[in-house]
């Protein structure tokens, strides 16, 4: 850990469209282990802060402090590498590929097998791969996809693919992990069964960052949430003063005129 | 100054040429999202039909011009119902595969059809060439000049004015909400090949009084008129033919003033520096994307 | 692990036919057929490493082909250089040029790789064709040396096929143990999503490069072989049309099938010797061929006549 006590450092970033203001100057930051919810109405900019977040592209100012180190000018690939893992809303699995083997791929950055060692095969890249697949069949294991471990991962139901793309991202062994609506397409009993397993990978030491629309698992999961409306911050707190928030309930409901 | 200028004219003939096979792909581009391999093909059917048309059938060059680009588009839109519509995965490396395929095709049958010597035909009209400071000025370059300009201002006018090009449009930003509004992507998809298509034929009938046309003429000026395009931004109109012009000119003064051994290798040498270092193309402004 | 098992008793049943046919086919012909088949076959699982695998089209691979034959043919004829040393010379000039043409391309989305490509493979062939004092020019390049060991030389048939096949499985292994490991995977996981793969940490640009590179060798090896077999070349082997070839076996036989790339050889390089006719549809068929497959059949023969057969025992059984 560095000196900075936060694992993850928003410091008033802004990205415009053109002309629409997606994200203005937005400031909050995520404590070591704790589970952070992002929330607002459609259109709010959730989506923006989150790609910005992982490096798809900068914000236009201010800046973004991963473990105390910027992050912009990193390349998406390079912040995996640091510890930032993440999900994809509409859930992106390697589909020509077997359940395990998208674990595996999710290994990439802890593993470093290049071509001429993957053709010589030595005694030390043998172990590595050997460990990989435990460690792979351990991930699924945790979210309960081990007996498939061998079916192609297309073939699964969409609730069991949100699923395999948490083990995958758990596999780079993220300090943070980053979660875009993993609850939507879920029925009532696979969010429950999502909300417990982010609770637990909690416990294993990484801080979670949620972008949600299902408010009952964000206020049941997080210790805080960050309510963002039109670009811009409107609150920010424990999940019972938010639900109260006059300012949130306006953004949700309209204002009372 | 002299040679300077018959360089040049000889670049912006050349360079109205790539403009247009240039427009013909960025205009399936920007209303389909797809590449089509076999382009220059399109191109190489047009020149050595109107020659058909034109010397063994006598038929006056005008009518000649209209009954080839019409042709030309009917094929291209019959290459896309029978090619294109029924591919069911369509990523970009099968319809690169597919579009690869049509292009060894059509070469093969033009083979057959024309054989493996290379054609002629006289100039559109028979005026002798003209004489500016010195330099001689084909008549057959002017038609082909403001030919390519003409094409380019319809073409801007169908995207603005008329509904059925904005339809187009709408269809390649979002192929979905166009048919939530009633807008037949289908048909606009098989629209849009036939107008490609049939710009190639356009460039393909102009040029083949000046440059012997041949079967085996169509990759070279498919992968000039990629590179025009990419030069220009691709999917842009007036990029594109701007890029034809520059890339005209730059290969022309290549030949003049360094080697002729360069002249192919200008618009490769162009292509890969554009790819690396301005994908975007090196006209249209950054911000703007497709337009 | 228990696929590369498969694969090795695969890989040794393949050997013992192709030395038993090796010892016993007698006629020179048939030899010299199933030699170009090997050649065909490597150049095929190059090709089938970068488009099959990775997702990455090359529609110039007949270049790197060509830059392996004339690297070899200049350097043992011309400078009498033994073809031992021109070997990993000819493989690096093309890795080289693979590396230094890929960087740009490969950063961006399959069409422009594919045009990169396509350009890439025209400027080389007008290379051969016109830098004369060194190529030959459009005539060709003749008297190249045939290989020898000390005083054994693979001047008959019958020793180049077993150089050639040999070669051969030794890259079906190398190959499978490449897909078969993290290099593999992170290739096919570029191929199902290159976001999603960038997004568990795979350098996607920089895998694609090696990839390409590691395709390059493996083609200029191939041209190495063929420029050591025929003692000629000319540049029409190499051209454009060459080049398609060689994507026409992948598509046939099957992408991502190391397998698929020895069916997709053996159908083109048999096809003409068998069609008398051949040679002048030749373009058509081949053209014809892609379409069809890519429509019907985008698997490749081998797995799309595999689906098509489950399929109608699937509709039996109800």
């Amino acid at each position: 850990m560095t000196s900075n006590a936060h694992l993850l450092a928003i410091d008033s970033i802004s990205k415009a469209f053109g002309g629409v203001q997606a994200i203005d100057t937005v400031s909050f930051a995520l404590s070591p282990e704790s589970i952070t919810g992002l929330i607002g109405p459609n259109g709010a900019g959730k989506t923006t802060l989150f790609n910005l977040v992982t490096g798809i592209f900068p914000p236009d100012s201010g800046d973004i402090r991963f473990r105390g180190e910027s992050i912009s000018g990193k390349a998406v690939h390079e912040l995996v590498g640091m510890g930032l893992g993440r999900t994809f809303q509409n859930v992106e699995l390697f589909s020509s590929m077997s359940v395990l083997e998208n674990v595996l791929v999710g290994l990439h950055t802890r593993t470093s097998c290049g071509i001429i060692g993957s053709v010589f095969r030595t005694p030390r890249l043998v172990k590595e791969e050997r460990r990989a697949r435990e460690r792979a069949l351990e991930l699924l294991d945790f979210v309960g996809l081990a007996d498939l471990a061998h079916q192609r991962s297309s073939d699964l139901p969409f609730g069991w693919q949100r699923l395999l793309e948490l083990a995958r991202a758990l596999a780079s062994k993220p300090d943070l992990l980053l979660l875009d609506e993993p609850a939507a397409g879920l029925n009532m009993g696979e969010t429950d069964t999502l909300g417990e397993l982010i609770e637990s990978i909690r416990k294993h030491g990484i801080t979670v960052l949620l972008v949600e629309h299902d408010m009952a698992l964000t206020m049941k999961t997080c210790d805080r949430i960050v309510v963002l409306d039109r670009g811009k911050k409107i609150a920010e707190g424990p999940p019972r003063t938010i639900q109260s928030d006059e300012a949130v309930m306006a953004a949700y409901l309209g204002k009372p005129k | 100054m002299q040679e300077f200028l018959q360089y040049f004219f000889s670049g912006l003939t050349n360079g109205a040429i790539y403009g247009i096979i240039a427009l013909g792909f960025s205009m399936l581009y920007r209303s389909t999202d797809l590449i089509n391999f076999s382009h220059g093909e399109f191109v190489m059917i047009g020149a050595l039909s109107m020659v058909t048309l034109t010397m063994t059938l006598k038929i006056p060059v005008i009518w000649a011009f209209f009954i080839v680009v019409f042709g030309v588009g009917l094929l291209g839109m019959v290459f896309e119902r029978l090619a294109i519509r029924t591919v069911k995965r369509p990523e970009p490396i099968v319809l690169i595969i597919i579009t690869v395929g049509a292009s060894i095709f059509l070469r093969g049958a033009g083979m057959l059809v024309w054989g493996k010597n290379a054609q002629s035909m006289p100039p559109f009209t028979p005026h002798p060439p003209l004489d500016i400071a010195g330099a001689r000025l084909l008549v057959q370059s002017i038609w082909i000049l403001v030919i390519a300009i003409l094409i380019a201002a319809c073409l801007h006018l169908f995207y603005r004015r008329t509904l059925t090009g904005k339809a187009m449009y709408a269809c390649a930003i979002n192929k979905q909400a166009a048919w939530l509004v009633g807008i037949p992507s289908k048909m606009m998809i098989l629209l849009a090949f036939g107008l490609s298509t049939g710009m190639g034929a356009v460039a393909g009938a102009i040029i083949a009084p000046v440059t012997m046309p041949a079967y085996d003429m169509g990759a070279m000026l498919g992968l000039k008129g990629f590179c025009a395009a990419m030069l220009g931004g691709l999917g842009s109109l007036w990029g594109s033919l701007l890029g034809g012009f520059l890339l005209g000119v730059l290969e022309a003064m290549g030949v003049g003033f360094v080697s002729s051994g360069l002249k192919d290798a200008t618009a490769f040498l162009l292509l890969l520096l554009v790819l690396y270092f301005r994908p975007q193309g090196i006209i249209s402004a950054a911000s703007v994307k497709r337009f | 692990m228990i696929r590369t098992d498969k694969h090795l008793i695969a890989c040794f049943v393949f050997a013992a036919a192709a030395t038993a046919t090796g010892l016993l086919v007698e006629n020179a012909y048939y030899l010299q057929v199933m030699i170009f088949i090997g050649i065909n076959t490597l150049l095929a699982l190059s090709l089938n490493m970068l488009m099959g695998y990775a997702g990455q089209i090359s529609l110039g691979h007949a270049a790197f082909y060509g830059i392996g034959a004339y690297t070899t043919a200049i350097l043992s004829t011309t400078y009498n250089i033994s073809p031992w040393l021109a070997l990993p010379a000819a493989v690096f000039t093309a890795m080289a040029i693979a590396y230094f043409v890929g960087r740009p391309t490969l950063r961006l989305t399959g069409y422009y790789l594919a045009m990169g490509t396509l350009g890439f493979g025209i400027i080389v062939n007008i290379i051969f064709r016109e830098w004369r004092s060194v190529t030959g020019g459009a005539s060709g390049f003749v008297g190249i040396p045939p290989l020898e060991i000390g005083s054994f030389a693979f001047d008959t048939d019958r020793r180049y096929f077993f150089l050639v096949w040999g070669v051969v499985l030794f890259f079906f292994i190398i190959c499978r143990r490449i897909i078969d490991s993290r290099v593999g995977r992170a290739l096919r996981a570029i191929h199902d999503g290159e976001h999603a793969a960038a997004a568990v940490g795979v350098d996607t640009a920089k895998m694609k490069l090696k990839i390409f590179v590691l395709s390059a060798a493996m083609a200029s090896l191939a041209g190495f072989l063929y420029a050591h077999q025929i003692f000629f070349i000319s540049p029409g082997t190499f051209s454009f049309l060459a080049s398609i070839r060689i994507v026409t076996m992948v598509v046939i036989g099957g992408m991502a099938s190391i397998w698929g790339s020895l069916l997709g050889a053996s159908l083109l390089t048999l096809l003409p010797e068998w069609l008398h006719a051949f040679a002048d549809y030749e373009m058509m068929i081949y053209g014809l061929v892609l379409m069809l497959v890519m429509i019907f059949l985008p698997q490749g023969l081998t797995r799309g006549i595999l689906d098509i057969y489950e399929n109608s025992r699937k509709k039996n059984d109800k």
